[in-house]
């Protein structure tokens, strides 16, 4: 459980107003955080604590032929040695899409090794080290066989066609060839990994059958529905407490084979166990993002307007399982075209499944169309700018239906502005500064509104303090904060006095953080269950006898600063706390769903528990997406081909903005991710091992502050009600989207050169 | 990590006994030692801490030389008045290598032992053959991921790269080691790989740094250190230089170069034929840019690791060229 009161938080920042939805207030959980206050989940103290290991198969396929644990066993402290024939059985779990489980029974220890670091034992032992010291005394041996080591790899042919990625209107092949411009190029993306500060891990706790899991989670409910499952309890019985999250970036949303050990070594021992994903175990224990490879092609007028886009596209996914990266879902939106057709395979590589990391999909999609249409603007001399501006989506081309809301011109405009665009030298090599070549580039991204139903409760105490309570989580995004704005303004208290509980699966159920769903879920739950105790609040106070508000009638009621009092200020004027005394109340309560009236018990633990019944983004007469456009500066050193960047001014339309100042900050965090991915990040194998080598923070690398200059962001969002009860659209996943290409785009100015593999590092440019 | 007996040595001399024992090794600031036990690489039978001891983290200097006491910080090094002024390039390397929290805890001493960061070498548990680690087990780099390996000083049996960079910048002003009985030249306690990769310094049962001289020369005062990088802070070189240089009285002429390379090569790597094709030229770009060539004589890459062949001559020319703009 926890609990957040910005009563006491020295956090505040400007005026009263910051309280409220749209305002600036600070992260309430910042201290908390600061100053080390804030525990993360297995940072949990708990008595007779044991300590799990993993042991990971040290070749990328084949069949483990034998597993000698007899001096692990022997070793001090050691409690328990599993491998596949000793662990307890698992029952088979469902998807995240709830569909039913393949297998009657899961293994999280491999027999059949697909990947280089599949878990194919596991040591339990009194202390941490005993079972690090237990574990490298295992001998496993193999009977090894080729591996599949990436795309490239002679062995991995072209996949398997996924049809439900494919989609065409008009004719674009012929569209294509008839086109007086004709641009073709191929683009790659990097495998890349999530790499959060905050390693996976759990703490797992039986008590006869009820089972509790301390462990960093995007969605309490969805993880407790694959515990009970795995181990055959109700989901009634399982309970998961996240009350922070040190980055998840899309990797923390399911439980996870070794969290399947861990739970399954805390039975078998009858104790508590703690197990910790060391740092190279994070690289290959669940999937980064999946290396990508596009074509796009684009024919075109001489005047610059597209009269056809193909695209074909390829990702990588594992030998055991299936992940699609979806790579023409920026594509087939972004720009009007008369011609379309897109296709897309994947491609079994013996690698962990590939999973979500930021906007998976439109993060490599975005890539391919936006490098391409620079490349189209240099060929027919235009700029790039106004070359977006001339094949505007005026509607979604592929879903033919009106936008919601689509604030990109504007984007382009205010962007434009800030940057100084129009003072670009249009030729490429043509502006330097010493030794530096100087280079801007623009592109664009987009991602979808994703969404779904919410619950959540609201209390009103008899201290007059308001309670949010909902089992969703924050994971540095604010939900903490915005949930209490949104309370305090509904209800009509300061934020100061509204503590929110989250992370704690006992409360109101809710569905997945990722897609940058949960900002508008919450804040419209929340708004309704506050709503709904406003409403008995002010029920009490007109209909309870002894309340001093008992001759009024109800819409003459006004709640403000948390104290109620009729409009004209003639009549009583009492505080929440002293009307609830008076009428012998010590709390209000009210639960809100946004979920369909008729919806049944069965419906409900489905939205909470998969992902099912998200809302179509296309659904209804309108297409909603979240828009940005980037404008970006490089510097390239001449002799050395480094790559900085110097300046970013993004524009971005989330929407209305619950707090602005929070969302900034998600904005900037996307794109210093985005400056990652197109200069530094990437999973490099060992070709002949397919194992990653560089499983660590100091040679994966990722941007640190020195790499990041001032970065401008602009929020040009409009309120869009289509998309969400206040007015939101999604903020987390946008900004990533389209970086890469606005460097890759500003690399080209500055140099002359196209790099279309990611990551652009200084061996390409020299 | 496996178990191991700690000592705190309480004097120089019960630190070197101490140290000799088979399966000893020293712990200053432990960036190295506690990392490479992790990963299984250090497997130390008894750590012998010598962090207490009085009177070795002490820094010295004046015009002639400075002094380096084996457990002075690497940031107290980097941060002080007569190292700025008298070697800048020394101050500057130090500024920029690692973190500013591993900076705060490793010494100068501890630097110069530092391992290399060869992938093969870190994951014993995944790759069986490394020379470094097992003598005569073969070298899992060569045909592996190349990237970030030397292309200068490799021999069939290693070809990891020496990552630090303090040490770049004593080789090229002459610095020397002081070891108790012995007192070596930087450049001589790095040793090549040939067929001991195992042994990289020449230091023997009992010895131990216990300071660093550096002596002052009018080139020292006069130098730079240009490191290049895939990421603007917190990572090993792609290739760097450290250069001083003194001018004739006529502002033009070269009396005297130091040139060392690192990023590139499995030691610490003095470019002496740069040095002496430059020496008593005159200071243009053309010049520097094409004798800075030479510093890359002897090169062979092993693919990926290619491009450093191409950029160490242009940071060499660079950090010349910057120097002769400074007069």
């Amino acid at each position: 459980m926890t609990v957040h009161n910005i009563r006491h938080a020295d956090s505040r920042h400007g005026d009263a107003s910051d309280g409220a939805v749209g305002g600036r207030l600070s992260r309430v959980d910042g201290p908390a955080k600061i100053t080390g206050a804030a525990k993360y989940a297995f940072e949990q103290q708990l008595d007779g604590l044991a300590h799990a290991v993993m042991v990971e198969a040290t070749i990328a396929a084949g069949t483990v032929r034998a597993i000698d644990t007899r001096a692990a066993e022997t070793t001090p402290g050691v409690l328990l040695v599993l491998t596949p024939d000793t662990i307890m059985e698992i029952k088979g779990a469902s998807d995240w899409l709830g569909n039913p489980p393949t297998q009657k029974t899961y293994s999280p220890l491999a027999r059949t090794v697909t990947y280089s670091g599949q878990h194919i034992a596991a040591v339990v032992a009194e202390t941490f080290e005993q079972a690090v010291a237990a574990a490298a005394l295992i001998e496993v041996s193999y009977d090894e066989t080729p591996a599949i080591v990436d795309l490239s790899d002679p062995k991995a042919g072209d996949g398997i066609p996924i049809d439900a990625m494919t989609k065409e209107w008009g004719d674009a092949e012929a569209a294509f060839a008839a086109a007086p411009v004709r641009i073709c190029a191929a683009y790659n993306t990097q495998r890349e990994y999530q790499a959060a500060m905050e390693p996976h891990g759990l703490i797992a706790r039986w008590q006869g059958e009820e089972l509790t899991i301390w462990e960093p989670s995007q969605w309490l409910d969805g993880m407790a529905r694959t515990y009970a499952e795995w181990f055959g309890v109700p989901f009634e019985n399982v309970r998961l407490v996240s009350p922070y999250i040190g980055g998840g970036f899309g990797s923390k949303a399911l439980a996870l084979a070794h969290s399947a050990v861990a739970a399954a070594s805390a039975k078998m021992l009858g104790r508590p166990v703690k197990l910790v994903l060391t740092r190279p175990q994070n690289f290959t224990s669940y999937g980064g993002r999946a290396a990508t490879r596009q074509t796009v092609t684009i024919g075109a007028g001489r005047d610059g307007k597209i009269q056809s886009i193909v695209h074909r596209g390829v990702n990588e996914t594992a030998v055991d399982g299936m992940w699609v990266e979806p790579l023409a879902s920026v594509t087939s939106i972004m720009y009007a075209t008369p011609n379309f057709s897109s296709k897309q395979n994947v491609v079994r590589v013996n690698t962990v499944v590939p999973g979500a990391k930021r906007a998976p999909g439109e993060n490599p999609s975005a890539f391919g169309i936006e490098c391409a249409i620079d490349e189209l603007a240099h060929e027919v001399g235009i700029d790039p700018l106004e070359i977006r501006l001339r094949n505007y989506a005026e509607q979604d081309p592929e879903a033919k239906k009106a936008w919601s809301t689509r604030q990109l011109r504007e984007a382009f405009a205010s962007g434009a502005e800030r940057f100084g665009w129009s003072k670009r030298s249009p030729k490429p090599r043509s502006m330097r500064d010493g030794h530096q070549l100087i280079g801007w580039g623009v592109a664009a991204g987009t991602y979808p509104v994703r969404r779904a139903y919410g619950e959540a409760i609201v209390r009103i105490l008899a201290d007059g303090s308001v309670e949010v309570e909902s089992s969703s989580i924050d994971m540095g995004q604010g939900t903490y904060t915005i949930l209490a704005q949104t309370a305090a303004e509904t209800v009509g208290v300061a934020a100061d006095d509204v503590v929110v509980k989250l992370g704690d699966s006992r409360y109101a159920r809710a569905g997945v953080a990722g897609g940058s769903r949960l900002a508008g879920v919450m804040t419209g739950a929340v708004y309704k269950a506050a709503t709904s105790a406003l409403d008995q609040l002010v029920g009490l106070a007109i209909s309870d006898p002894r309340s001093p508000f008992h001759a009024l009638q109800a819409n003459t009621l006004v709640v403000a600063n948390g104290r109620l009092r009729s409009p004209r200020g003639d009549g009583p004027d009492v505080s929440i706390a002293e009307l609830l005394a008076s009428v012998g109340r010590d709390r209000i309560e009210a639960a809100g769903d946004t979920m369909p009236a008729n919806s049944t018990a069965e419906d409900r633990y489905k939205n909470y528990t998969t992902i099912a019944t998200s809302i179509p983004h296309t659904e209804g007469n309108y297409s909603r997406h979240s828009w940005c456009a980037h404008f970006i500066e490089v510097r390239v050193d001449e002799d050395f081909g480094t790559v900085r960047v110097s300046r970013v001014v993004s524009a971005l339309d989330s929407g209305r903005l619950y707090n602005p100042k929070l969302a900034e900050s998600q904005w900037k965090g996307g794109i210093i991710m985005g400056i990652g991915q197109a200069l530094l990040e990437e999973g490099i194998v060992d070709r002949r091992h397919g194992r990653i080598v560089n499983n660590n923070l100091a040679d994966y690398l990722v941007p640190t502050n020195a790499d990041i200059p001032d970065i401008e962001v602009i929020s040009v969002g409009i309120p869009d009600l289509h998309s969400s009860v206040l007015g939101g659209k999604g903020v987390g996943e946008l900004a990533i989207v389209g970086v890469a290409p606005a460097i890759a785009n500003a690399v080209f100015h500055a140099t002359g050169k196209r790099v279309r593999d990611l990551p652009i590092t200084l061996e390409k440019l020299i | 990590m496996r178990d191991f007996s700690y000592v705190r040595a309480n004097s120089i001399e019960a630190a070197r006994k101490a140290a000799a024992l088979p399966g000893a090794m020293l712990l200053a600031g432990g960036t190295t030692l506690v990392d490479l036990a992790k990963c299984g690489v250090a497997q130390p039978e008894t750590v012998v801490d010598i962090t207490h001891l009085k009177g070795l983290d002490t820094i010295s200097v004046d015009a002639s030389h400075a002094t380096l006491g084996a457990l002075a910080k690497m940031s107290h090094v980097a941060d002080h008045a007569g190292i700025k002024s008298h070697f800048p390039a020394v101050s500057e390397a130090l500024w920029q290598a690692a973190s500013a929290q591993l900076r705060n805890m490793a010494t100068v001493g501890g630097n110069l032992m530092q391992r290399t960061r060869c992938p093969y070498f870190r994951d014993p548990s995944n790759f069986s053959a490394c020379n470094k680690r097992e003598p005569g087990s073969g070298c899992s780099a060569i045909g592996g991921v190349t990237r970030g390996h030397a292309v200068l000083g490799t021999s069939q049996a290693c070809i990891a790269m020496y990552p630090g960079d303090l040490a770049t910048a004593l080789v090229a002003f002459d610095a020397t080691v002081h070891l108790g009985q012995r007192v070596l030249k930087v450049d001589d306690f790095f040793l090549l790989p040939g067929d001991t990769p195992e042994r990289e310094h020449d230091i023997r049962a009992g010895e131990m740094i216990t300071a660093i001289e550096i002596p002052g020369s009018a080139a020292a005062r006069r130098s730079t250190y240009l490191k290049v990088r895939d990421r603007q802070s917190y990572e090993f070189a792609a290739a760097r230089a450290a250069v001083g240089l003194e001018l004739e009285a006529d502002g033009r002429t070269i009396r005297d170069l130091r040139v060392a390379l690192g990023g590139v090569a499995t030691k610490p790597w003095r470019a002496r034929a740069v040095e002496e094709a430059l020496k008593g030229k005159v200071l243009d770009e053309d010049t520097v840019r094409k004798a800075s060539g030479l510093a890359m004589e002897g090169a062979v890459d092993h693919g990926a690791n290619h491009y450093k062949i191409e950029l160490a001559p242009r940071v060499v020319a660079r950090a010349i060229l910057k120097l002769g703009e400074t007069a």
